[in-house]
C-alpha cells in the first residue's frame, strides 16, 4: 500500500475482489445450521462468529450497506478454517472458502494481523526463513524453558506476538532435514517416495520426521528429502494472502516435480491438503502450472493413507504397544482430505494398544494453524472443551496427524494440569516396529 | 435511538453486552426468512431477568421497539427488526435450572439450545418431543415463542403441549409468572398458552416450566412409494382408522422425489407421486404389533412399493430420502422459502394437487414435503431473489397457495408462526372479528406497541 491510494479507492477494488462471489454468497439461506458445529460461535455466541453472519457481512459490503471497515477485518479473523460449516451446510455453500476470500479483501485493504505480518515476510524469503528457525533451535533454550519429558517449552520472559504463559514446542536445534542426507537409502527399494516435511516437522517436531523415515524404511521404501522444499503456504494463504501462497506453491511445485518420485508423502493433513486440494486451485488457470499440479496432487498422501491404502503394511513386524491411546483428527483430515479410517487402522493394528474413541474427535481443537497467533484466548476456550473430551476417555496418550494440532493439545494438556502424552500417530507406529525387532 | 438510551442500556447489561457496531448491527438484521431485513439501533444481551425487565422498562418508556431473539432461525420473519430499536438477544439466559424427576418436568431458561435440553435428559430415559428442524440451533424460548412442531406432531403434539408455566417480562418491564407444575390446572386464563406462539408481540419469555415423557424403547420405520396420490392419501386414513398414531408419517411429493432422486440417488422411482415415511415408536411388543398392521394398510391401498426397517442401517436409509428433501430443493436455487400451511389431514392429497398446478400455473418451482399425519406440508419455493419478474410469480404463487389451503379448511402456518411472513391473509383465514380480538389483546398488555410490532397482528 502506498501513500497515494485512499482508503475509498481500496475498497472500490476490494469490492470488485468480492463481487464474483455474488451468487455463492446468494446461496446461503440463512438457515443458521452452522451455528451448531462452529466452534467460535460456541465460545463468543455472537453472529458475526459463525459463517452465516460472516457471509452476511460480505453480503453487506457489496451492497454498500457497510463499509469495508476494520471491523469486518475482526470478524473475517475470527475463524478456525475448520470447514465444520461448510460439511453442515444445507445448501452445499462452501463458507470456509468464501470466509478466506473475505479474509483477501481484508488484507488487500488493511493489511495483516501484525503478528502474522512478520511470521509470513519471513516465510517467504526460504533462506532466512530457515536461517532464523534454526537460529531458534540453537537459541531457543536462552529464551524457552523445555518441560521435561515433553516436546514442550514454556517462555522464559515475555516474548513479542506470543502469550507468556503458552507452551510451545522448542525449536529443534538441528533441523530435519539437516539430520538426513537427501536421499535415505534402502536395499533393493520398492518404490521412490519425496518426503514433504512442512515446516512443523523439520523445525520443531523433528521427532515425527524420525518416525516417518524409519516407518518407510521399514518397508523397504526409498525416501528422499528434496532440500530446496519450502512451506507449503497454508498459513499465508488461509490468512488472505494468496499472491505469498502463490509464490511458495510454485516453488514446491517446480521442486517435487524435478525428482519424479512415485508419491509424495507428508505428515500434516494441511500439507497435503495443499498438494492436492490447494495448489490445484490457485493454479486452475494457469495451463502449463496446471498439468504439473494436477500430477503431483495425484500421487500425494498423507503418511497413515499412503501406508494402509498404498504400502499395505505387513501388520505381523509390529511388537507390542502397551498403551490406552485416542485421537484427534484435525480439521484438514477430516474434512480437508477426509483422511480419517486410515490412522485408526494404523493404531489398530499395533498389538498391545487400547484405543478409546473421544466424543467428537472431529471437532476442531482451536488451533486452527495460525489463528492461534492472533487469537490466543479464544483458541484456548475452544480447546478447553477438547481437552475435557481426552480427560474422559482415560486415555494415557492422544494422538493426531498436524504438527500443530500436537502443539495446542500439548498446550491444553499442560494449562489443565493433565499429563498425557500428545503424539503423531506414525510415533506410536514407529514404537511398535521398534517393538517388533526385539520379539 | 439516542445515545444517552445506549448508555443507560449498557449501565443494566455491560458495556459488552450492547453491539452498536454498523457490523454488529447488520448480523442481526435478519434471521432465516428470504427477503426481510433491517438493521436495529443496538442488540442487547441481558443476563437474566431483572436485567430484561430494566431493558423493558426503559424501552417502554422511550417507546422504543423490542424484537426478541434467540438463534434467529425462525422462517417467518419474527425476528427481523423492521422499526430498528433493540433486538434483545436471550442467548446468554442458557441455564437448565431444575430436572424434577418426580413431576416430570424440567426448569429452564430461554436460550438453553433443544438438542441440549434433549441431551441434559437423554440418559434418564425422558424426552422433550417438539422437535422442529433446526432442534439442533434453536433456543427453547424461540421454539416456545412460536408455538414450533417438528416431526413427531401427530402422535406428541407441538410446543404449547408441553409448556406448563412461564416466566415473562411485560411490556412495562413487570415479571409475571403463569402455570406452574401441576398437570390439571383452570385457575384463572390459561395465560401459558397465550403467550406460547405469542411470537414476542406480547411479552419476553424469561422461564420455561415444560413437560418431559418417557423416551420410547422401540422404534419401527417403513417407507411405502405410491404412483398415484389418492392411495396414499387413503393409506394415510388406513394407518389412523387402524387406531395407530404413529410418531412420524411424513410424504413428499412427485417434484420432491425427482429433485431428492437427482440429489442423493436413493433408488426413487421419478414417476411416483408420493412416498410415505412412516415410524412408529412406544413398548417393544407394540410397536412390532402396530408395524405390522401399518405395512396392512400401505398394501391395501395399492403402495406400489414397500419396505421396512429391519436394523437401525436400515432405519437411516429410509429416512435418508426425507432427510435429504430440503437440501436437495434449497440447491436448486439461491432463495428458499419454507412454507408451512397446514389442512385437515383428509384433505392432503388435495392441497399437493392445489400445489402443482399452481406451480404448473406461474412457472414456479415448488416441491412439497411435510407431515402428512397431521396434515403440516411444507410447500418449498425455490427462485432467486435478485430477480424481481420471477419474484411476482413467486408471490402470486404464494396467494393462491395460501387461499387454497384456507379454502380447504386449513390454516396459513402449522409451526413456523405468522410474523411477517403471512401477514397478508390472517384478515382471510381470521375474519374481522377474530383479528380486532386479537389486536385487543396486544393493545391491553403493549400499550406503547413496542414488543415486535407490526408482526403476528399487524400495525394495531
Amino acid at each position: 500500500m502506498t501513500e497515494t491510494i485512499t482508503a475509498k479507492d481500496i475498497n472500490e477494488q476490494d469490492k470488485a475482489l468480492l463481487s464474483d462471489l455474488q451468487d455463492a454468497l446468494a446461496n446461503c439461506m440463512k438457515c443458521g445450521n452452522c451455528m451448531e458445529v462452529c466452534p467460535v460461535y460456541k465460545e463468543v455466541g455472537k453472529e458475526a462468529a459463525v459463517a452465516r453472519g460472516k457471509l452476511s457481512l460480505m453480503e453487506g459490503v457489496l451492497k454498500g450497506s457497510i463499509p469495508l471497515s476494520a471491523a469486518f477485518d475482526t470478524a473475517m479473523s475470527k475463524c478456525v478454517s475448520c470447514k465444520a460449516c461448510t460439511a453442515k451446510c444445507p445448501c452445499g455453500v462452501p463458507a470456509d472458502e468464501l470466509i478466506l476470500r473475505g479474509r483477501q479483501a481484508a488484507v488487500k485493504a488493511r493489511g495483516l494481523h501484525p503478528i502474522k505480518k512478520k511470521v509470513f515476510a519471513l516465510l517467504k524469503n526460504r533462506h532466512l526463513f530457515d536461517f532464523s528457525l534454526r537460529m531458534a533451535g540453537v537459541f531457543g533454550p536462552l529464551s524457552f524453558k523445555k518441560i521435561p519429558g515433553k516436546m514442550a517449552a514454556l517462555a522464559r520472559f515475555p516474548m513479542p506476538g506470543m502469550d507468556y504463559k503458552r507452551v510451545t514446542a522448542p525449536f529443534a536445534s538441528t533441523p530435519l532435514r539437516s539430520q538426513y542426507p537427501e536421499v535415505i537409502k534402502v536395499d533393493r527399494p520398492t518404490m521412490r517416495v519425496g518426503f514433504f516435511t512442512g515446516c512443523t516437522i523439520n523445525y520443531i517436531y523433528t521427532d515425527v520426521g524420525q518416525s516417518v523415515i524409519n516407518v518407510l524404511k521399514e518397508n523397504n521404501i526409498e525416501v528422499t528429502l528434496p532440500s530446496m522444499q519450502h512451506c507449503c503456504g497454508t498459513p499465508v494463504y488461509m490468512s488472505g494472502d494468496v499472491d505469498s501462497a502463490k509464490i511458495l506453491a510454485k516453488h514446491n511445485i517446480e521442486t517435487f516435480d524435478s525428482y519424479n518420485f512415485d508419491y509424495i508423502v507428508s505428515a500434516c493433513g494441511s500439507c497435503t491438503e495443499a498438494f492436492r486440494i490447494e495448489f490445484p486451485h490457485l493454479f486452475h488457470d494457469d495451463p502449463k502450472m496446471s498439468a504439473m499440479t494436477e500430477k503431483l496432487a495425484k500421487k500425494t498422501y498423507e503418511i497413515s493413507e499412503f501406508l494402509i491404502d498404498i504400502v499395505k503394511i505387513d501388520k505381523t513386524k509390529l511388537g507390542p504397544v502397551n498403551t490406552t491411546v485416542t485421537m484427534h483428527d484435525p480439521c484438514h483430515m477430516a474434512r480437508g482430505i477426509k483422511v480419517t479410517k486410515q490412522p485408526r487402522e494404523v493404531l489398530k493394528s499395533i498389538p498391545g494398544l487400547t484405543f478409546v474413541e473421544m466424543k467428537a474427535p472431529d471437532r476442531c481443537c482451536g488451533s486452527g494453524g495460525s489463528f492461534s497467533l492472533g487469537n490466543y484466548e479464544l483458541s484456548r476456550k475452544i480447546n478447553d472443551k477438547k481437552i475435557a473430551d481426552i480427560a474422559s476417555t482415560n486415555a494415557d496418550t492422544v494422538v493426531t496427524s498436524c504438527g500443530t494440532c500436537r502443539m495446542h493439545l500439548t498446550d491444553g494438556l499442560f494449562q489443565n494440569n493433565m499429563n498425557q502424552d500428545a503424539l503423531h500417530v506414525v510415533q506410536v507406529l514407529d514404537r511398535s516396529y521398534k517393538a517388533g525387532h526385539k520379539k | 435511538m439516542e445515545k444517552h438510551h445506549i448508555n443507560a442500556l449498557k449501565e443494566i447489561v455491560g458495556e459488552e453486552n450492547v453491539l452498536t457496531s454498523a457490523e454488529d448491527l447488520y448480523c442481526y438484521s435478519y434471521d432465516a426468512t428470504p427477503g426481510h431485513a433491517h438493521m436495529p439501533d443496538a442488540v442487547v444481551s441481558p443476563a437474566n431477568t431483572a436485567e430484561t425487565s430494566k431493558v423493558l422498562k426503559l424501552a417502554n418508556e422511550n417507546r422504543i421497539p423490542v424484537y426478541t431473539r434467540g438463534s434467529g432461525t425462525n422462517l417467518s420473519a419474527g425476528c427481523v427488526p423492521t422499526k430498528g430499536g433493540i433486538v434483545l438477544l436471550m442467548t446468554r439466559l442458557n441455564k437448565i435450572l431444575e430436572i424434577d424427576l418426580e413431576n416430570l418436568v424440567a426448569v429452564a431458561e430461554p436460550g438453553v439450545i433443544v438438542a441440549d435440553l434433549n441431551k441434559e435428559i437423554a440418559s434418564l430415559g425422558l424426552i422433550y418431543p417438539p422437535d422442529p428442524g433446526t432442534v439442533a440451533t434453536a433456543t427453547l424460548g424461540g421454539t416456545v415463542a412460536e408455538n414450533a412442531g417438528g416431526l413427531r406432531g401427530l402422535k406428541y403434539g407441538v410446543s404449547k403441549h408441553y409448556v406448563m408455566g412461564l416466566e415473562v417480562v411485560l411490556a412495562n418491564g413487570d415479571i409475571m409468572n403463569t402455570g406452574g407444575k401441576n398437570v390439571k390446572d383452570v385457575s384463572g386464563y390459561d395465560m401459558t398458552k397465550l403467550f406460547t406462539g405469542s411470537e414476542g408481540t406480547l411479552c419476553v419469555i424469561t422461564k420455561i416450566i415444560s413437560k418431559l415423557v418417557p423416551a420410547p424403547e422401540a422404534k419401527k420405520a417403513m417407507m411405502a412409494i405410491f404412483k398415484d396420490l389418492d392411495n396414499a392419501g387413503k393409506a394415510v386414513s388406513a394407518i389412523i382408522a387402524a387406531k395407530i398414531i404413529p410418531a412420524t408419517l411424513e410424504i413428499m411429493d412427485n417434484a420432491t422425489i425427482r429433485t431428492v432422486e437427482d440429489y442423493a440417488k436413493v433408488g426413487l422411482p421419478l414417476d411416483a407421486e408420493a412416498v410415505l415415511l412412516i415410524e412408529v415408536d412406544g413398548n417393544p411388543i407394540v410397536v412390532e404389533k402396530e408395524a405390522e398392521k401399518v405395512m396392512e394398510a400401505l398394501k391395501a391401498n395399492h403402495a406400489d412399493f414397500v419396505q421396512i426397517a429391519k436394523d437401525d442401517a436400515e432405519r437411516d436409509k429410509l429416512w435418508a430420502a426425507r432427510r435429504a428433501a430440503l437440501p436437495a430443493l434449497a440447491k436448486l436455487r439461491p432463495t428458499t422459502y419454507v412454507e408451512d400451511a397446514t389442512v385437515p389431514r383428509n384433505k392432503v392429497p388435495d392441497f399437493l394437487r392445489e400445489v402443482s398446478s399452481i406451480a404448473k400455473k406461474h412457472n414456479v418451482t415448488i416441491g412439497t414435503f411435510g407431515h402428512a399425519g397431521d396434515g403440516n406440508m411444507h410447500p418449498t419455493i425455490v427462485c432467486d431473489i435478485r430477480i424481481p419478474e420471477e419474484m411476482e410469480r413467486v408471490y402470486q404463487a404464494m396467494d393462491e397457495m395460501f387461499k387454497a389451503a384456507i379454502a380447504l379448511g386449513g390454516t396459513l402456518s402449522g409451526e413456523h408462526g405468522i410474523g411477517l411472513g403471512k401477514l397478508p391473509w390472517m384478515e382471510q383465514q381470521h375474519g374481522q372479528i377474530t383479528m380486532n380480538t386479537m389486536r385487543s389483546i396486544k393493545r391491553a398488555l403493549d400499550p406503547n406497541l413496542i414488543l415486535n410490532p407490526g408482526k403476528l397482528v399487524g400495525e394495531c
